[in-house]
């Protein structure tokens, strides 16, 4: 096996371009339990530790009016902990559920993504938060995929071969988000299935994020779609009163509608629907309980639903 | 020898006065198993040494057809490929029956089942070539289940079969079976007619594993003389041996097996692993041959906790008397024995827990299928029946309208009492106080007026909620609950078993202090012998520097580290051993130092203190080390408990134990109804212990077991694939054990009534806890939410849509 280390990211792409079966390593925490059960055996690793940069965040697009943080692929879970649950509250809250201390130090969202396994914690809340991965080849420079159309089947993502994530762009809240995920103990353990959901006043929009109950991870649209319209409706985003009861239970049944589950040796599809629809029921009035109280002061919010209301 | 890291005497020093029985010494290997320093089997390191693999079966019953081992044998690098037409001598092995072939002949009967070793000079090389050898199964339809066991047409799983059960049984595929009756025919039917109430239920016990951290590992190195030296992590290094030689084709003697750093046993290292394939390999390459399981390898390398079908019926008067009690437990046994018979008599003696019946009709059995072989498992037969008959205490105590605790009080034992086996319980049986201490704790404090402030936008700790940092609530859905439950565990080896102990004891000068070495095979899984051996040799002589040899086979048999009995057992041939040596001693200063003072020839009491000979008041009289002069004194000896008698094989009845341990427990738990989430909030437990010969490890005892049997309770299961007996989820991953996120505090109240008959009235401790914690935690989700929870673990959807507003 050989084992390539670039220094740079330009030598990393380029390693990656001349040799497409090298697989990359980041925290590992994937890769090697992968290749210590001897269930994958790659022919060249590229060890992507070196690269420095991979394990910065920084705020962007400022002046566009749509700030976002540029989360570089190898940043790990602990640090957006730490340093991101401000901007991307769904994401620090489902970083937070991943694992353990020593996992969370090492593995980071690009490796979430490389592997693009349903159970994976990052996705529901990139998906609630309309994330855009930033894929980088040598040949074609840089692609922004929008994380809507980044998985593409079981454990499989969007990236050519010669493809590397350089880091993922999420937008900075703008409302309240939360992310909630049922495993059968309480901490260190793999979704049994998972909900993330993001208020996204500015835009009058909500958008969603199921994990472990489809094939991959999926949004909840016509829930999203019938959420919206109920709130702009009744004018909710600026009245911010209470949500109709009706309204928060169709909205869970839309979630459970929405996954596909199995069942499996972690828990059965019924009882992930199930789980679904209370956890969507739940995180929603989190959710608009928050809105409500004002507490998104640091979102720049209500304005921009206003004004397209 | 070249092995590094290879076990080394365990030097002790501290103040025999102070450092004695009854102290909370710390363990010698305390710090460097937590800094990782500690040297565990896997560390074992050999120059020249070859990695031993172990071929699987992918089918839990199939036939073989043909193995080809060409291309296997043809990789670089690989130095032997053997298969069952390569063993040298016996071809079969076991604890209770050699029923279990080394290597698969022809055919294949669980889902792991070894069917080739490989050796090679890298365990990779050795891995690949595994996956060269082709072996042509014919797969057949498994055996399950009684139903797929016993029916009409049931495929016997070792046809031919002979053994010292097999002509009691009633069903070649039942490995054992033991009825325990109590009470004749008129006197049976005459309490069921009596009883105002009576509960009737089925229950379900999945399949637990021991998950101990350190995987199956060793290092066999073959000798010059023709014979093997194995550095091994197991529970009894002498029934390894005797297991091992005639597969070996060895004299015992040749056969010498050393003790090396274990990482947790509970059961699962009484069966041997990678011993027999790790000796033949290197016999056969004329190397060093180390085997480590991975974890994965782990789930099929080593015997499970029988899962297990329970029946029982209870009648009691309206006032709450037990009259009668019926049960049948079905465990499975898997595709081999193990210790499955022993498991059916604890399980069919102790079925109906401790409480007083007058009229009982039990019975246990094992069964033979295509399951993974299941066996001794902390609690061993135990746990399933507690599970089952605390359950229906619960239940009877809510049809008579009566209270939890009170109905389990009134019908407990105590000493005097009579066992259904009729043996008379003849030590302190404190249940009934037992219960009361864990009743009478204040209860944990609930949240200011509830978790539903909480849900009303109070700022909460998830952790302390059930789904912890998964944040799945914010106190919706969630209500509390307490739950009680007691066991009955035997303490050592039962029914007729001669379950002895050997030490030998070193006293010499060295440097012109006592120094005293402690050499016997007990196997140090975590339990703390080290600890307590220690201490007991500076009580009895009064030393305080104290060795422990590393153990090995160079000395006499220390049985087994299970069944609670290396304290009572080894501790006891410690103590046994070390008073012959005081023995020794005195009678040397008699001879030697009378002249000195009179008290030698008084025929007073002389007492060693503090490295010198002192009459009873504490006189000193002589320096231990004047006494014992040049010359050392070492004894070896045995300690062997009083005699047990087996139970009669159609009513059970027989003194089977040779003593009997309780611990009780309260639990309170938050559960998320909605969702079916567990929190346990506190987990408290009473235990008689007799006498803690070292407290601090005594609570640690009661820790370790609660949370192994909260473990049972909530999420640890082997799921086997009920079509074709397959494991699926054998990994940490999917076979979850208790984080400290799950484990709640644990008040431990310990009472020390002496059992008369056990060294300084010791009772065994490490399994009681894991009894009682169970079906204390399903007792306080059975108050949460109502509902009946007849197995476990509990699963979020038995609970999850169920409950009622
Ligand atoms: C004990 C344990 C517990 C775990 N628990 C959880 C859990 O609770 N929730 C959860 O979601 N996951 C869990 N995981 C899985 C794992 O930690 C996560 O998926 C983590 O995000 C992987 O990140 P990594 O940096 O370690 O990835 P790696 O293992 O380095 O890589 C993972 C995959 O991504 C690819 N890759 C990595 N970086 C890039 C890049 N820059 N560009 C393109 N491809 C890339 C790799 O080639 C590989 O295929 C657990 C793992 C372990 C070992």
């Amino acid at each position: 096996m050989d084992f390539l280390r670039p220094a740079t990211w330009d030598e990393a792409l380029a390693a990656k371009a001349g040799r497409p079966d090298a697989v990359p390593l980041s925290g590992g925490t994937d890769i090697m339990v992968e290749i210590n059960f001897d269930h994958r055996r790659p022919d060249a690793l590229l060890d992507l530790n070196r690269i420095a940069d991979l394990r910065e965040h920084t705020r962007e697009g400022d002046g566009s009016g749509a700030p976002y943080i540029r989360v570089g692929a190898a940043v790990p879970y602990s640090t957006i902990v730490e340093h991101l649950h401000g901007p991307l509250p769904a994401l620090a809250l489902a970083s937070h559920t991943v694992a353990s201390p020593q996992i969370r130090n090492r593995g980071g969202v690009g490796g979430n993504l490389g592997t693009a396994s349903p159970a994976g914690d990052a996705h529901p809340a990139l998906l609630a938060a309309d994330a855009v991965v930033e894929a980088e080849s040598a040949e074609r420079g840089v692609r922004l995929v929008p994380i809507d159309d980044f998985y593409t089947g079981v454990k499989r993502n969007c990236l050519a071969p010669d493809e590397l994530i350089r880091a993922v762009r999420v937008p900075v809240a703008d409302g309240p988000q939360q992310f909630s995920k049922v495993g059968t103990r309480n901490a260190m353990v793999i979704a049994v299935c998972a909900f993330s959901v993001a208020l996204h006043p500015r835009s009058g929009r909500v958008r969603t994020g199921i994990g472990s109950a489809a094939p991959t991870p999926v949004r909840a649209r016509a829930a999203e779609d019938f959420l919206a319209g109920v709130l702009a409706e009744e004018r909710a985003w600026q009245r911010r009163g209470a949500l109709p009861p009706s309204a928060v239970r169709e909205f869970a049944d839309l979630v459970s509608g929405a996954a596909s589950p199995i069942d499996d040796v972690r828990g059965t599809g019924d009882y992930r629907r199930h789980a679904l629809r209370v956890m969507a029921r739940r995180t929603l009035a989190w959710v608009w309980d928050e809105y409500r109280d004002g507490h998104g002061d640091g979102y720049e919010d209500g304005e921009g639903a206003g004004a397209c209301a | 020898m070249t092995a590094t890291r290879c076990p080394e005497p365990t030097p002790t020093h501290a103040a025999a006065s102070s450092a004695g029985i009854g102290a909370s010494t710390l363990r010698p290997d305390g710090i460097l198993k937590v800094t990782g320093e500690f040297a565990y089997s896997s560390d074992l390191w050999h120059e020249d040494m070859l990695w031993g693999h172990t071929l699987r079966s992918p089918h839990a019953h199939a036939e073989i057809r043909g193995i080809d081992v060409t291309e296997a044998v043809r990789m670089p690098g690989v130095h032997a490929v053997l298969t069952h037409d390569d063993l040298p001598a016996a071809t079969h092995y076991g604890l209770e029956f050699a029923d279990q072939p080394v290597l698969a002949k022809d055919r294949v009967r669980f889902h792991g089942e070894p069917v080739a070793f490989v050796a090679a000079d890298h365990p990779e090389t050795a891995r690949r070539a595994a996956a060269k050898i082709k072996v042509a199964y014919a797969p057949l339809p498994p055996v399950t289940d009684e139903a797929s066991a016993t029916g009409p047409d049931a495929v016997l799983i070792h046809p031919g079969r002979h053994d010292h059960r097999s002509d009691a049984v009633p069903h070649p595929n039942i490995v054992h079976h033991q009825p325990v009756i109590r009470g004749d025919d008129g006197a049976w039917a005459a309490a069921k007619a009596r009883a105002d109430v009576v509960v009737a239920a089925d229950y379900e016990v999945g399949m637990q594993d021991q998950a101990f951290l350190g995987p199956e590992s060793g290092l066999a190195v073959p000798a010059e003389d023709g014979g093997i030296d194995l550095y091994i992590a197991t529970q009894w290094l002498h029934v390894d041996r005797q297991q091992l030689a005639p597969v070996l084709g060895l004299p015992e003697e040749k056969v010498r097996l050393t003790l090396s750093g274990v990482g947790g046993a509970f059961g699962a290292r009484e069966d041997m692993s990678m011993q027999a394939p790790a000796c033949l390999l290197a016999m056969h390459t004329g190397r060093p041959v180390k085997m480590v399981y991975n974890r994965y390898e782990s789930f099929f390398g080593h015997v499970h906790r029988h899962p297990a079908k329970l029946h029982y019926e209870h009648g009691a008067t309206k006032d709450g008397e037990i009259l009668y009690v019926e049960y049948r437990i079905v465990l499975d046994g898997g595709a081999y024995a193990s210790s499955s018979a022993s498991v059916v008599g604890n399980a069919a003696s102790l079925g109906a827990g401790p409480y007083d019946i007058p009229h009982v009709r039990g019975e246990a059995l094992a069964l033979y299928t295509n399951n993974p072989p299941c066996g001794a498992m902390r609690g061993f037969g135990a746990v399933q029946a507690c599970f089952a008959y605390e359950a229906q205490l619960d239940k009877l105590a809510a049809k008579l309208g009566m209270d939890r605790v009170e109905l389990r009080r009134r019908n407990a034992v105590g000493e005097g009492s009579l066992m259904p086996t009729g043996q008379e319980i003849d030590q302190p049986a404190p249940v009934a106080e037992l219960l009361r201490r864990v009743k009478a704790l204040p209860l944990p404090p609930e949240r200011d007026g509830g978790w539903g402030r909480a849900a009303a936008g109070e700022d909460v700790d998830v952790r302390s909620l059930p789904g912890g940092l998964s944040n799945t609530s914010h106190g919706e859905g969630i209500r509390r609950g307490v739950g009680y439950a007691v066991g009955i565990k035997n303490v050592g080896y039962s029914e007729g078993f001669d379950d002895y102990s050997t030490a030998k004891v070193r006293l010499e000068a060295v440097a012109g202090e006592p120094v005293v070495l402690v050499h016997t095979a007990m196997a140090e899984v975590g339990q703390g012998g080290v600890t307590v051996h220690a201490q007991i040799a500076r009580t009895e002589l009064g030393v305080d520097r104290v060795t422990i040899h590393p153990a090995d086979t160079q000395v006499g048999s220390a049985g087994s580290t299970s069944a609670c009995r290396q304290t009572y057992m080894t501790g006891g041939a410690v103590k046994h051993t070390c008073e012959l040596v005081r023995e020794e001693l005195l009678r040397r200063g008699r001879e030697r130092l009378a002249h000195r003072h009179p008290a030698w020839l008084a025929g007073v009491e002389l007492v060693l203190e503090s490295g010198k000979v002192c009459t009873h008041d504490g006189e000193p009289i002589a320096d231990l080390v004047e006494v014992l002069g040049e010359e050392p004194i070492e004894i070896e000896a045995e300690f062997h408990h009083r005699p047990t008698e087996p139970f009669h094989p159609r009513t059970g009845q027989g003194a089977g134990h040779v003593q009997y341990s309780f611990c009780a427990h309260r639990a309170v738990v938050e559960v998320d109804t909605d969702l079916g989430l567990v929190k346990v909030v506190e987990l408290a437990a009473a235990q008689d212990v007799g006498k803690a010969l070292n407290p601090l490890s005594v609570v640690g005892q009661i820790h370790g077991g609660s949370t192994q049997g909260l473990g049972l309770a909530l999420m640890e299961e082997i799921q086997v694939s009920a079509d074709g007996a397959l494991i699926r989820n054998p990994s940490f991953t999917d076979y979850l054990i208790p984080t400290i996120l799950d484990t709640p505090p644990m008040p431990v109240d310990i009472l020390e009534l002496a059992d008369g008959n056990a060294p300084y009235g010791l009772r065994g401790v490490g399994e009681a806890p894991t009894l009682s914690s169970t079906p204390a935690v399903m007792s306080a989700i059975r108050d949460a939410t109502g509902l009946a929870l007849d197995r476990v673990p509990l699963r979020p959807e038995h609970i999850a849509g169920h409950v009622s507003g």
